[in-house]
């Protein structure tokens, strides 16, 4: 330790810078991930319960379907001949292959072993043994909500 | 520093005149800390305060993202560590810090006990403390059930199912606590509400009384240090006490940013009330101790449910602990009160071997 | 089976003549709370006065009695139909005149005619409807055209399955009830109690290991370890009353009942056209008939254990498409692993990386699309389903590596966010001994060297 009475200005001014300096520093990165925290993110919201859907309604044309995700599990989007919008569970029920439409059958068809389902998605044929879980659609302009329902 | 009023400038004098900077200022520079070897244990409290400042703070962050229902709150969690900028940062934080919090709540009441500086006057302080302690517990407890994950689900399911073998109030308790029966989507929306609201609202008001009162009454001074005379100098708690204080709290937000980044809070499995508890299903470990002694206890114990003895046991423990300042009236008259130092050495072994003992005993025994 | 019962009925008139005159019709035993009456065009389930469980239980000979107390369960009984039913007779007389021939009596019923004799009412449509309308009533049309059924009616083969060798005689329970002989869990056992016999089949060309194949099999496996009933057995191939094996040229129409994909594409390959001409079974060929394994990447190629080595060799075009098929498929399961690696490891380190692993499940899709599509023996269709399964296992690798890195930026952060604390702690450290040193000099309450 030094034998000075007092620091001289040089060290005292050097404590204080550095106390000044840091305590900034501090405070920048104290206030820096809250406030990338508070911006919210690309996603919007969490996709428990609901997913919009990256896909517009007029592009999804009659008796087609297609997969897309609900949560962590895959679901297929059907629209019927006659327009209706339907979303499903595409986990097929009897061995959890991914199921898929069918635009000759007017059917989900799972091409593992040859189940089929109906546009309601009751199991009609082949091994499935219950029908496929519906979700609920809300379209809202051209933005398709699919929720789990109640 | 120079205290004079008017080299502190304009804004300083403005704020004076209207709210009365220079008479708080006043107040605050009264405060003297003693200085003698126990001086250390002087810090916890205030480092339990740091902590619960933190807690409140990343806690009403996480609010902004968290959803209370059973459908969505872990997905909300899994979304907030996924993709919110820093979620990780603030979750993990509030997590780590509950457990710091609770680790220095623990200290700061076990070296205020061997210290006895619950004499008088300050017994209402301590009053106050054992409320603040088991407030913290509480909110520890309902905090822990909301990302609604599978080792949090039934943790509150066995947590609740012992608050329902008490005697009488058993099953009315656990109704009120559950939101019904058993453990639902009712039982995660009351924990949220108790944890947000209820809690913080009570928590106020008690801890503006208890630093109030520790403002008023100082700092107390260890029985053998005032028996040697009293303490030979004092510092002032503003700069130079709280300068240390800070070094403190600095040091502990540099562990939990360490922990955060090392260990970031885990979710686990989404809670599903079908599927069976999962094997070696424990509590938090402050709650440990009680959960392991309960294992302990044989099924009857003079005719009563084993159990039953053990949270009774606890609850009248809990009771010991409150209404201390009046049972040692040894201390109180300035007398060596060893028993009860003796008392507080035995609680402090009873919690750390039963700790240990639930982590390390087989879960299946 | 029943032939031990053949010379039962001179017996039976041996010791109804020993009871003598017992001739009271006693209401039929508590135990057997009989329904039927004489015709076979019975009405709803009564209790009707049939004599003749009456003396076939008293008589004191379990060969007599073994059919009364089975026939407690048999759907027959429960229907309203009795002993008469079938085998006619009186059942209002007791003693030996109910068994009067002009009454109808025909005793145990020959071999050969014992198809007919089902058929009475089984083949009859609008009599079946009264009971089930949705039973078939073909089965005798069926069995004529089955091995079993030619070799009974052209040579009278005395060991052929009739109708009662696999639904016994007097305890026939529907095929939905777990204790009957066919029921799906139960049809392979009651096929082996004949086909699985070796002493019992010799002099016949078929094999006697079936049983024991189709045990090890994954349809068996299938139905007795997870419970589905919708699995084959032997009936679902062979088909039931018109049971015989498949031709060589239509098993992939069998196995393609189920497995249409595969079917689709092996009857649109090269092999289709080959394995005929060739007389290979089809699908049976590589998967075996009734010891068919869990398929696997193994089977592909050119190695030791594989299908394809069996015809082809590394000069033959189609060995030379195996190989390749083998290496694109060896590709995208170890981009999968790698990807589901990178994923595991990013998570184990706390890192959310569930969508990721979730999308992974694209990659695995891909993969078992891509295995199936070897059955078109044709290299560019397993590419086209390799190729997507590729694209997803890199996106989500990539994925896997963004979160590593992360987890990097997280520990840079904390190691510039210590360092900027540290700094703080520092400069509040040496304010603090700054403004302990004026007050020590000056006798003041603090003393050097005062740590914290």
């Amino acid at each position: 330790m030094e034998s000075t009475l007092e620091p001289g200005p040089s060290r005292r001014s050097f404590i204080d810078w550095l106390l000044g300096t840091s305590a900034a520093a501090f405070i920048v990165s104290v206030l820096y991930p809250v406030s990338r925290y508070l911006v919210p993110p690309p996603a919007g919201e969490s996709s428990a319960a609901s997913v919009t859907l990256p896909i517009r309604a007029e592009d999804v044309k009659p008796n087609t379907g297609q997969i897309f995700k609900f949560g962590s599990k895959p679901a297929i989007l059907v629209r019927t001949a006659a327009g209706e919008l339907r979303a499903f569970s595409a986990v097929c029920t009897h061995l959890n292959c991914t199921v898929q439409y069918r635009p000759d059958l007017a059917e989900i068809w799972c091409a593992c072993h040859n189940g089929h389902f109906d546009l309601k998605g009751q199991n009609v044929s082949g091994p499935p043994p219950r029908p496929l879980d519906a979700y609920v659609i809300n379209v809202r302009g051209s933005q398709i909500v699919v929720s789990k329902g109640t | 520093m120079p205290s004079a009023a008017g080299s502190r400038g304009r804004l300083w004098t403005w704020l004076d005149e209207r709210v009365g900077l220079a008479e708080m200022e006043k107040l605050v520079r009264k405060k003297q800390v003693p200085i003698h070897r126990h001086r250390l244990w002087y810090y916890f409290g205030g480092m339990t305060l740091f902590l619960f400042g933190i807690q409140v703070v990343t806690g009403i962050l996480l609010l902004l993202y968290y959803r209370p229902s059973a459908e969505e709150a872990y997905e909300s969690v899994q979304f907030l560590m996924a993709e919110v900028q820093f979620g990780w940062l603030i979750r993990s934080v509030h997590a780590w810090s509950a457990n710091l919090m609770v680790a220095v709540l623990f200290i700061h009441l076990f070296s205020v006990l061997l210290l006895k500086a619950y004499r008088r006057p300050r017994e209402i302080t301590w009053v106050s403390g054992v409320a603040l302690f088991g407030i913290t517990l509480a909110f520890g407890f309902t905090g822990y059930l909301l990302p609604w994950n599978e080792l949090a689900y039934f943790a509150t399911k066995v947590g609740t199912e012992i608050t329902g073998a008490l005697p009488v109030v058993g099953h009315f308790t656990l109704r009120l606590l559950r939101g019904g029966d058993e453990v639902t989507g009712a039982t995660l929306t009351r924990f949220y509400g108790i944890h947000v609201a209820i809690l913080p609202a009570i928590v106020t008001l008690i801890l503006g009384l208890h630093l109030y009162l520790v403002q008023k009454h100082g700092m107390s001074v260890p029985p053998s240090v005032e028996r040697a005379g009293g303490p030979r100098r004092t510092m002032p708690f503003v700069p130079d006490f709280l300068l240390r204080d800070m070094v403190g709290w600095l040091s502990a937000l540099a562990v939990l940013a360490a922990l955060a980044a090392f260990l970031p809070a885990e979710l686990g499995r989404k809670a599903d009330p079908f599927a069976p508890a999962p094997i070696g299903i424990k509590p938090e470990w402050y709650f440990m101790f009680m959960f392991q002694t309960l294992k302990y206890l044989p099924s009857t114990i003079l005719g009563i449910e084993g159990e039953i003895v053990g949270i009774v046991g606890f609850g009248l423990a809990g009771l010991f602990l409150l209404l201390l300042p009046f049972l040692d009236r040894r201390a109180e008259h300035g007398g060596r009160s060893t028993i009860f130092t003796w008392i507080g050495i035995g609680m402090i072994a009873f919690v750390i071997v039963l700790t240990y003992l639930g982590y390390t005993a087989s879960p299946t025994q | 089976m029943q032939r031990w019962l053949t010379p039962l009925g001179p017996m039976c008139l041996l010791f109804a003549a020993t009871l003598g005159g017992a001739a009271t019709a006693t209401p039929p035993p508590a135990q057997t709370p009989t329904t039927g009456a004489s015709q076979p065009a019975a009405g709803p389930p009564t209790t009707p006065k049939e004599s003749c469980s009456a003396c076939h239980l008293e008589i004191g000979d379990d060969r007599l009695a073994a059919p009364v107390k089975a026939y407690a369960d048999d759907i027959h009984r429960a229907k309203g139909f009795g002993c008469v039913a079938c085998h006619g007779g009186d059942a209002n007389e007791a003693g030996l005149e109910a068994m009067d021939p002009a009454k109808g009596y025909i005793g145990k019923p020959a071999r050969a005619q014992i198809p007919q004799l089902c058929g009475r009412c089984h083949a009859d449509a609008r009599f079946m409807k009264r009971y089930n309308p949705s039973l078939r009533v073909d089965q005798v049309t069926e069995y004529a055209a089955s091995a079993h059924g030619r070799k009974l009616l052209a040579q009278n083969d005395p060991k052929v399955a009739t109708c009662v060798s696999c639904h016994p005689a007097h305890a026939i329970r529907p095929p939905s009830d777990p204790a009957s002989s066919v029921h799906p869990l139960r049809v392979a056992q009651t096929c082996a109690t004949c086909h699985g016999d070796a002493a019992y089949m010799t002099g016949r060309s078929l094999p006697t290991n079936q049983l024991q194949q189709y045990t090890q099999s994954v349809h068996w496996l299938a139905m007795s370890e997870k419970g589905d009933l919708s699995a084959p057995t032997c009936n679902d191939c062979h088909g039931n009353h018109g049971a015989a094996p498949p031709g060589v040229s239509w098993v992939g129409n069998v196995c393609g009942q189920c497995h249409t994909v595969m079917s689709e594409l092996y009857a649109k390959s090269v092999h289709a056209t080959a394995f005929p001409r060739m007389g290979v079974p089809g699908c049976a060929a590589c998967h075996d008939n009734h010891a068919i394994k869990r398929a696997a990447v193994t089977m592909v190629g050119l190695a030791q254990e594989t299908v394809c080595a069996n015809c082809h060799s590394k000069d033959d075009v189609g060995g030379k498409a195996a190989a390749e098929m083998r290496g694109v498929l060896d590709a995208l399961g170890a981009e999968h692993a790698r990807a589901a690696a990178t994923l595991a490891r990013a998570e184990h380190a706390g890192m959310e990386v569930s969508q990721a692993r979730v999308d992974l499940i694209g990659a695995n899709d891909a993969l078992v699309k891509a295995r199936v599509a070897v059955h078109a023996a044709s290299v560019s269709a397993v590419k086209k389903e390799a190729d997507v399964g590729l694209g997803i296992a890199a996106k989500a690798y990539e994925r896997g590596l963004r979160a590593l890195e992360e987890l990097k930026f997280r520990r840079q952060g904390l190691g510039v966010s210590l360092v900027i604390i540290l700094a703080l702690i520092a400069g509040l450290i040496l304010k603090i001994r700054q403004l302990d040193r004026p007050r020590r000099h000056a006798g003041g309450s603090v003393t050097p060297n005062e740590e914290a």
